[in-house]
């Protein structure tokens, strides 16, 4: 064949997979993907409408390319773009995934009047005293007592929990639900962790629990335990 | 060149005015060179406790505005030869009549001078309390066994580590045996688990420390009582001696009592 084709449309149970060259120029591309896809229009059938997917390999879209594709392929036209996947990401959008998925230690204590405020995991070695407050968009895990505020999820991850060496709270919140230790009859002297249920009730419990109630929370890798 | 100790707590009536008399007279017994200074503008109150309230001419906003020269404002305390001098704070103006840079100069200028500045702080965490700590080397921090005391010692030691001086060390003032024993009162071991830095010193509740205050005389002046031994025990870990906390407990009358005790215990 004298040209490869830049624009490859595979079918599926789910609807149309367009897989988008990323060598060629973006140009090239969308005109290809114009003549591939509408003079079959009569195939796509008026009635109902097929979601697509896009893969564009190795390139990154730009907001103005991803904006034209999209008037390309239109509802109009009864096409849904259901997703645009990339094998690329920007750098930045790398670093605050990392920092939101990634863990914080920090070694000190958290005194009255002092606010922690953590993007990702705050793993905290140290103390919150009364008065103090701990804060992460994730999870929160105190070597150490918990006696202040700690609220995880704050942007609203109700799958957040927060551990804690010796659990006693003045407050607890977990995404916008929140919980008084004053609610508890016994306070253990084990570690302990809290955590939604599905009721969006906060409870808190002995950490055996977690692995049952969080599995995700595991990182740990498959056949690294000798 | 001497050293600037300020004497904080937060919360107020704690007893830093007391500690401050007291440490500074125990430190000048000692045979240092101290100055007190009461930077509490507005409600002055260590120049009453000192008992030096009718011998005052300038203050501290003088010296700092350049009304007066600092050797001016300075009170002599005459039971201390040359050993004890009192700055004191102004009574009519406010705590903005002064500010940081103002209050690290006054007290860099009398640390070439004096062995030791003892610097009274108000209470609160405003201006008053910027400018207690802006000339300070070292913190000392003062509360009770009381909840809502020991909260506020938590904040006060939280801005004390943002600022560039040494780590605080603690004063736990009015321990009451009674309560502590009934379990009513926090210990000293709950109070320095929550805060975490190190004592320095344990001061029994005494009621002749009230008695001294009101006679304008700090109560290390009288060898005799708790207080004052535990003052004095202070002064001396801040020179570096290493001194056995004070047994609380005892409530006795000294040798005496503890012997017949100790007969009593086998019977």
């Amino acid at each position: 064949m004298m040209k490869t084709q830049n624009v490859t449309i595979k079918g599926t149970k789910d609807g149309l997979l367009l897989c988008l060259d990323d060598t060629c120029s973006f140009f090239d591309l969308l005109k290809e993907v114009e003549e591939k896809l509408f003079p079959h229009s009569q195939i796509i059938d008026d009635s109902h409408e097929v979601s697509v997917r896009i893969h564009t390999g190795n390139r990154l879209l730009t907001k103005e390319q991803e904006q034209q594709l999209r008037e390309l392929i239109s509802p109009e036209k009864n096409l849904i773009i259901a997703s645009i996947e990339s094998n690329v990401i920007l750098k930045e959008e790398l670093k605050r995934i990392k920092t939101e998925k990634g863990i914080t230690v920090v070694t000190k204590i958290v005194r009255s009047g002092q606010i922690l405020n953590i993007t990702g995991d705050l793993l905290l070695i140290g103390d919150v005293n009364p008065g103090g407050k701990v804060m992460a968009s994730g999870n929160i895990f105190i070597l150490g007592r918990l006696k202040g505020m700690a609220h995880a999820g704050i942007n609203g991850d109700e799958n957040a929990v927060i551990c804690a060496a010796t659990m006693t709270p003045t407050q607890l919140r977990i995404a916008d639900c929140f919980g008084h230790s004053l609610d508890r009859d016994e306070i253990s002297d084990e570690s302990e962790c809290a955590y939604l249920n599905q009721e969006k009730q906060l409870v808190i419990e002995g950490l055996p629990v977690l692995n049952k109630i969080r599995p995700n929370i595991n990182r740990f890798v498959e056949g690294g335990l000798s | 060149m001497g050293e600037a100790i300020v004497i904080t707590s937060g919360k107020g009536g704690v007893g830093k005015t007391t500690t401050s008399a007291n440490i500074g007279t125990a430190l000048a017994l000692q045979g240092k060179k101290v100055c007190l200074v009461d930077t509490d503008i507005g409600l002055r109150n260590l120049d009453v406790v000192m008992g030096l309230e009718n011998r005052i001419i300038y203050d501290i906003v003088d010296v700092a505005t350049g009304r007066c020269k600092l050797h001016q404002a300075l009170v002599k305390d005459k039971r201390f030869e040359d050993k004890l001098f009192l700055l004191p704070a102004s009574q009519s103006s406010d705590k903005t009549a002064i500010n940081p840079e103002q209050m690290k100069k006054l007290i860099d200028d009398l640390k070439s001078e004096y062995d030791y500045i003892i610097i009274d702080c108000p209470a609160g965490i405003e201006q008053g309390f910027q400018n207690a700590i802006a000339g300070a080397d070292r913190a000392i921090v003062v509360t009770t066994p009381e909840v809502s005391s020991v909260r506020d010692a938590d904040r006060i030691i939280g801005l004390l580590e943002k600022e560039a001086i040494e780590p605080p060390r603690l004063v736990i003032n009015r321990i009451r045996t009674n309560m502590v024993k009934r379990g009513e009162m926090l210990d000293v071991d709950e109070v320095t688990n929550i805060l975490a830095i190190e004592l320095i010193g344990i001061v029994a509740d005494d009621e002749e420390v009230i008695k001294a205050s009101n006679n304008g005389e700090p109560i290390v002046m009288n060898p005799d009582s708790k207080a004052s031994i535990a003052y004095r025990n202070i002064a001396r870990r801040i020179l570096g001696e290493s001194v056995p906390l004070q047994q609380l407990e005892d409530n006795g009358k000294g040798m005496f009592s503890r012997l017949k005790r100790f007969f009593g215990a086998r019977q």
